[in-house]
């Protein structure tokens, strides 16, 4: 594999006249978009072939400042519209990107569905613990015992772990990074897209302004810290006790499944059947 | 007590007044304040309440839907996708006949994406059987909740209160409000939530079960006469309210400078707050110009939005909502009010403005109305239009 090149150009893959974006500064969400370019730019993806959905929140603005085909849709049902687009055009390269509200509260439906179809796509999760957009209300992954604005005293429910649930569910490659593991999180983000069958990477991003100002972490610098501690290599937590992994999460890949059933192909292949 | 207040601020304290015993909402911009502010008072101990948090809009409304029926007083608050979300569940709400009050911070709906103000999420709503409410300012927002609950709960009503606030615009706006100092003045103006028909183990009822075609057209009928014949507790809630806390908004509608006028411009929500500082200037100047505010969308006060116009010439009607492929939606009921009553003698001119929270001027209204006093049927002309922009975007 190719060296991550430190020069990139990134304007090839822009929409200038859509700038600047509106994530607050030191927000993680750029971090995640510029990874996202480069292993697109990595794998050769002619822009044309690319197809990136979205619903509502901080995440979900990504497509409209990138020159692919792109579609800004309804609050958590991004992953429906990208089923629409992949049955339709299967060779297309489909991408959703989306935040864990948008993802996991009201589009959980989809997540668990398109998870048990493996259909062809790759779902990358924005997840930044809140909702930041609306200044910071509990989300499903916000950890037990924080601040949102809707728990002022702490949350009380147990949050859902984006990977386990997606593999529970049937998604066949699944993988965490952070916005803090650049370099790792472009490399992860190319292996999802090479992946065949649904490939879900969760990114632990910072918000400091919603999340981070309520949990003793207000600055970008203090939550990219957190990421950095908090982090396990997937191949080391192995050795690790539960108590160990307390309030840690695992990185790396954590679950690839090959030669599994494919949604498209299965569906293609039994129109063909009829036609016969 | 008088307190300078944002409009979110004002709402949730009035919902605290009221004293719901469950709350549950989605966050969506322009509402989360009001429900942020619910939550913590919840936290605080300020509220004995459930606040459940939920995974999106329908479910916040299907919360308050199972909550309600059990026989609770009970809140949820949204706006733009979160209500046409929540619909399914309003029509159930209203369907059987559960007196949930919830406020809609109205915004633009999608798409484009607007998280600004329009009115075009409620109006998506009116046919569902939710009384509607529009408050023109912070103030009234405040006031307008609380009788919301003595609307909802009437035992001839037994219906969900929307009522509209216009998002950014008053709720995230400071006013001075003056609030209500004792909350067991607002108990006695609003006594406990007793419900005939409530979910009770030892009292059995079904609720939403299917009805045959044998019956189906008798319970819409039922509920038909229900929001029909909620106008006259519209009014006594209002005149109640003024008599207990001296605080009177109107009722179904609120007219405005409208004795001897010749000119009125009809409208709902904060901009008439706009209209009426451009028909002070107006009055001054010696023209004959009044406003009539409709305080009540639904039910629609058709008899007293034509006894209020029978006299006058020029109704100008300003919208920030479209019934595409029809036109201005405010201003085609009330012609079919005046038209139904055989009053033909108001030139009634519908107008829509400031769509995804383009600022109405004084001067945007001002130049309406001279432009309106010279036409005739005009029914949702968009007004405003920066032409230039029109081949530019889809």
């Amino acid at each position: 594999m190719p060296k991550t090149t430190i020069k990139f150009d990134y304007d090839k893959y822009l929409r200038k006249d859509t700038l600047p974006h509106i994530w607050c500064p030191g927000c993680g969400d750029g971090i995640i978009l510029k990874s996202l370019l480069r292993a697109i730019d990595k794998l050769q993806y002619k822009k044309d072939d690319v197809v990136i959905t979205s619903g509502i929140g901080c995440a979900s603005r990504l497509p409209g400042y990138v020159d692919f085909n792109t579609i800004h849709t309804t609050h958590g049902r991004a992953l429906t519209f990208a089923i629409g687009i992949k049955m339709y055009k299967p060779r297309l390269k489909v991408i959703t990107v989306s935040g864990d509200g948008d993802a996991l509260a009201i589009g959980g439906n989809h997540f668990i569905h398109a998870a048990r179809r493996n259909i062809d796509m790759t779902l990358i999760v924005f997840n930044n613990y809140t909702y930041g957009m609306t200044g910071g209300q509990s989300s499903p992954t916000q950890p037990y015992g924080s601040h949102a604005t809707t728990t002022p005293y702490g949350s009380v429910e147990p949050p859902f772990d984006t990977c386990e649930l997606a593999k529970a569910a049937g998604a066949t490659w699944v993988a965490r990074s952070t916005s803090y593991h650049a370099v790792q999180l472009e490399k992860l983000i190319a292996d999802a897209l090479t992946h065949k069958g649904f490939s879900v990477l969760e990114v632990i991003t910072n918000c400091h302004i919603s999340y981070g100002r309520r949990n003793k972490m207000k600055s970008p610098v203090e939550m990219i810290k957190y990421q950095k501690e908090k982090a396990v290599p997937n191949r080391s937590a192995v050795n690790m006790t539960p108590e160990e992994l307390t309030g840690r999460f695992k990185t790396g890949l954590i679950y690839e499944k090959k030669d599994s059933l494919e949604f498209v192909e299965e569906t293609y292949k039994q129109l063909e059947l009829i036609k016969q | 007590m008088k307190k300078v207040m944002e409009g979110s601020m004002a709402i949730s304290d009035s919902i605290r007044m009221a004293e719901p015993k469950v709350i549950s909402a989605y966050p969506i911009t322009p509402q989360t304040h009001i429900v942020e502010h619910l939550s913590q008072m919840v936290a605080d101990g300020d509220l004995k309440a459930e606040y459940i948090m939920v995974e999106s809009e329908h479910s916040a409304a299907s919360v308050v839907l199972g909550a309600s029926a059990c026989g609770v007083r009970t809140y949820t608050a949204t706006a733009a996708q979160g209500l046409l979300y929540m619909e399914e569940v309003i029509y159930n709400i209203a369907g059987m006949r559960l007196p949930v009050v919830m406020t809609v911070a109205n915004r633009a709906v999608s798409a484009p994406i607007s998280i600004w103000n329009d009115m075009q999420d409620s109006m998506a709503l009116r046919d569902s059987g939710a009384i509607q409410l529009v408050a023109e300012n912070n103030q009234e927002a405040y006031d307008m909740h609380i009788q919301a609950y003595k609307i909802a709960e009437n035992p001839d009503v037994m219906l969900p209160v929307i009522v509209c606030v216009d998002g950014f615009v008053l709720t995230h706006t400071f006013e001075v409000v003056d609030t209500i100092d004792h909350i067991e003045k607002v108990r006695e103006y609003l006594p406990p939530l007793n419900m005939q028909y409530k979910l009770d183990v030892n009292n059995p009822y079904s609720f939403g079960t299917v009805a045959e075609p044998s019956i189906y057209h008798e319970a819409r009928y039922n509920l038909s006469n229900a929001i029909n014949n909620s106008k006259s507790i519209i009014v006594n809630a209002a005149n109640e309210y003024k008599e207990m806390f001296g605080k009177y908004e109107g009722a179904l509608i609120d007219p405005y400078k409208m004795d001897d006028a010749d000119t009125v411009i009809v409208a709902m929500g904060s901009v008439l707050g706009t209209i009426k500082d451009v028909v002070d200037e107006l009055r001054e100047s010696g023209k004959k110009i009044g406003v009539l505010k409709v305080r009540s969308f639904r039910p629609f006060p058709s008899d007293e939005i034509v006894n209020a116009l029978k006299n006058i010439k020029n109704a100008i009607v300003i919208e920030k909502a479209v019934s595409l492929g029809k036109g201005g939606i405010l201003s085609c009921e009330i012609r079919d009010a005046l038209y139904q009553r055989k009053v033909n003698s108001v030139n009634v001119n519908g107008y829509i403005l400031g769509l995804g929270g383009r600022d109405i001027t004084p001067q945007n209204i001002y130049d309406l109305i001279m432009k309106a006093e010279k036409e005739e049927n005009i029914d949702g002309e968009f007004f405003g239009l920066n032409n230039e922009l029109l081949n530019k975007v889809f």
